[in-house]
């Protein structure tokens, strides 16, 4: 990365690389111009139509300041709004670190390994929606399989899990968690493996052990990768609103809505659609300068991501 | 494996040492199976339970019976009446994404990436901001534009919006991809007198099929399972996905939830599969650049 950032004013100021591109852009003449705007065109007008357009038209829907007054003074807002940094915070950064370790273990050669892995990809492969549901039964407190086996096992009658706030938002969390470990497991997979066998090599005949390998091989080539799906998964997880609509279904009374799921509910339960837009604006605060990061960060890695 | 540790633990040490390793191993692997199986094979035994034996709570069903299936196939409960047309609504609006993502998709990429457009940054940029954004909350407005565009209730509403959200991750996907190969083909095209059409339908699509594949199955895979749009944009019987019809069941109190089950297993199976044959295109798309969960 560095590297090319230094190459680069080098490089433009080589006159002959200057002319060089010049000549390739003013190759754009003409019918290729036209060709070349013909085919980025659907495109543009996807983004106009689709991105742009309900953008504009959800920041002019929830620019009426007495809709925040409204908001501020509802007590759920202020749950939701705790709900969504938990589910965020725990559920992000659980799930990453597990992800990592987990990553670590299919690096490990055997044929048992790799069939372990075939069936843990299969939670990314199901559709949320299913997930979910048999999750929210599976967690039942009367007939749900979980305290059903920890009676079997153990004698213990279960709680009601998804009776309480907290058990409840920790059940959205685990599902949550549940459903896309095995993505960015695979994801840091991919990272680890690219890592040059030879550093490794290297390291072991200075002496250097697991731990020391790990902390001075592995952490350092895949922390910018790491981070990138840290905050990759932030954003996913503020506008996740399957698993709260299906595993707790938002209840307690309302008490396990994150924001996602709120904004539709102000929306389409209560009928107030201006309300759920200043809802979701409510989280531009965070959402704007992590799509900066996000974007700069993206762009930086292309290739080596 | 490590010179040091060999030399500093006794034989013995070493190899029990290992075998704990080794047990530890297998410890943690059957604890993912457990875990990643759990909530699926529940789905299973709801599915093959009676009516009643759903409230039984049994780990296995006492009388196992496919006959929630039977319902299902043959649409026989009134929320599976429209069952086999849901099914084909779902497929549409796969299949249709996956179409444009991949055609849109690959334009923007070839004329960004190949016929180097000027402001082409600028495009990129836009499909990258929009690759950020999570769609749940461009919903509500979402809705209302397309109430605009007179839409609702089209399964086309429901192919704009996921195209929408889909192609920014087929520009990065196949713009990344589209720098493995050589500029030289193109040129050497261009000497011959190919137009630009030409060369993105004869050069620019064969070489990039591994990333094609990757990047549509991606787009079908996401517009089958979405939810949201589909439940905003779709409300009549007629116009439904499965997915919307699944989430019916959750309408009413007694719902029978061995049907619900099983219409989820006969939803959730065609991903499944698609997933499982295309693992290896999939993981290549993922290893190449793009994220999305």
């Amino acid at each position: 990365m560095s590297l090319t950032q230094q190459a680069l004013p080098v490089g433009s100021r080589l006159p002959s690389i200057a002319i060089g591109r010049r000549v390739r852009r003013s190759g754009l003449y003409g019918s290729e111009h036209r060709w070349a705007v013909a085919f980025a065109l659907p495109y543009v007008f996807i983004f106009f139509a689709f991105v742009l357009y309900p953008i504009a038209y959800g920041l002019w829907m929830g620019s009426d300041p007495a809709l925040y007054r409204q908001l501020f003074d509802d007590p759920r807002y202020m749950t939701a709004v705790i709900n969504t940094l938990v589910y965020v915070g725990v559920g992000v950064n659980v799930k990453m670190a597990f992800a990592f370790m987990l990553s670590g273990f299919f690096m490990r050669k055997g044929w048992w390994v790799k069939a372990v892995l075939v069936i843990f990809i299969l939670p990314w492969a199901t559709p949320a929606l299913p997930a979910y549901m048999s999750i929210h039964w599976f967690l039942n407190g009367q007939w749900g399989m979980l305290n059903n086996v920890l009676w079997l096992l153990t004698g213990i009658d279960g709680p009601v899990y998804l009776n309480s706030h907290w058990m409840g938002l920790f059940a959205n969390i685990g599902a949550y968690i549940w459903k896309n470990l095995p993505f960015w497991t695979l994801i840091l997979l991919a990272g680890r493996m690219s890592v040059p066998q030879e550093l490794y090599e290297a390291a072991a005949v200075d002496g250097a052990s697991g731990l020391r390998r790990l902390t001075h091989v592995t952490i350092p080539l895949m922390a910018n990768l790491y981070v990138v799906c840290v905050l990759l998964d932030t954003v996913f997880a503020l506008g996740d609103f399957n698993a709260t609509t299906f595993v707790s279904g938002g209840g307690p009374a309302m008490s396990t809505e994150v924001l996602a799921t709120l904004g539709i509910r102000y929306a389409y339960t209560v009928s107030l659609p201006r309300l759920g837009v200043a809802e979701v604006m409510t989280a531009l605060p965070v959402l704007i300068p992590l799509i900066f990061v996000l974007m700069r960060k993206l762009r930086m890695s292309e290739g080596q991501l | 494996m490590s010179v040091a540790r060999t030399r500093l633990l006794a034989p013995w040490r070493y190899r029990a040492n290992r075998r704990l390793g080794e047990a530890a191993c297998v410890l943690l692997g059957l604890v993912l199976i457990v875990w990643s199986l759990a909530p699926i094979y529940n789905m299973a035994v709801i599915a093959l339970s009676t009516h009643e034996g759903v409230f039984a709570g049994a780990v296995w069903p006492e009388t196992p019976t496919l006959n929630s299936f039977y319902v299902v196939f043959t649409e026989g409960f009134w929320y599976l009446e429209n069952f086999w047309h849901q099914f084909g609504n779902s497929f549409f609006v796969g299949l249709m994404t996956m179409f444009l993502t991949l055609l849109i998709g690959s334009l923007a990429s070839f004329t960004v990436g190949r016929m180097r457009l000027r402001h082409g940054a600028l495009l990129s940029n836009a499909a990258l901001m929009t690759y950020v954004i999570p769609a749940s909350f461009l919903a509500i407005p979402f809705y209302r534009i397309m109430q605009i565009y007179g839409l609702t209730n089209h399964l086309w509403a429901v192919i704009a919006a996921i195209t929408t959200f889909a192609t920014p991750y087929a520009i990065f996907i196949l713009s990344q991809y589209g720098k493995s190969i050589p500029m030289e083909l193109d040129e050497s095209a261009r000497i011959d007198g190919a137009n630009p059409l030409q060369i993105y339908l004869f050069i620019y699509l064969p070489l990039m099929a591994p990333a094609l594949v990757a990047v549509g199955t991606y787009a079908l895979l996401l517009a089958w399972n979405e939810y949201l749009y589909n439940f905003l944009m779709l409300s009549t019987p007629q116009s439904m996905t499965v997915a919307v019809a699944l989430a019916q069941f959750l309408n009413s109190d007694e719902s029978p939830w061995n049907y619900m089950m099983a219409t989820a297993i006969v939803y959730a199976l065609p991903p499944i599969m698609i997933y499982y044959m295309f693992r290896r295109n999939m993981a290549a798309g993922l290893t190449m650049g793009g994220v999305k969960g």
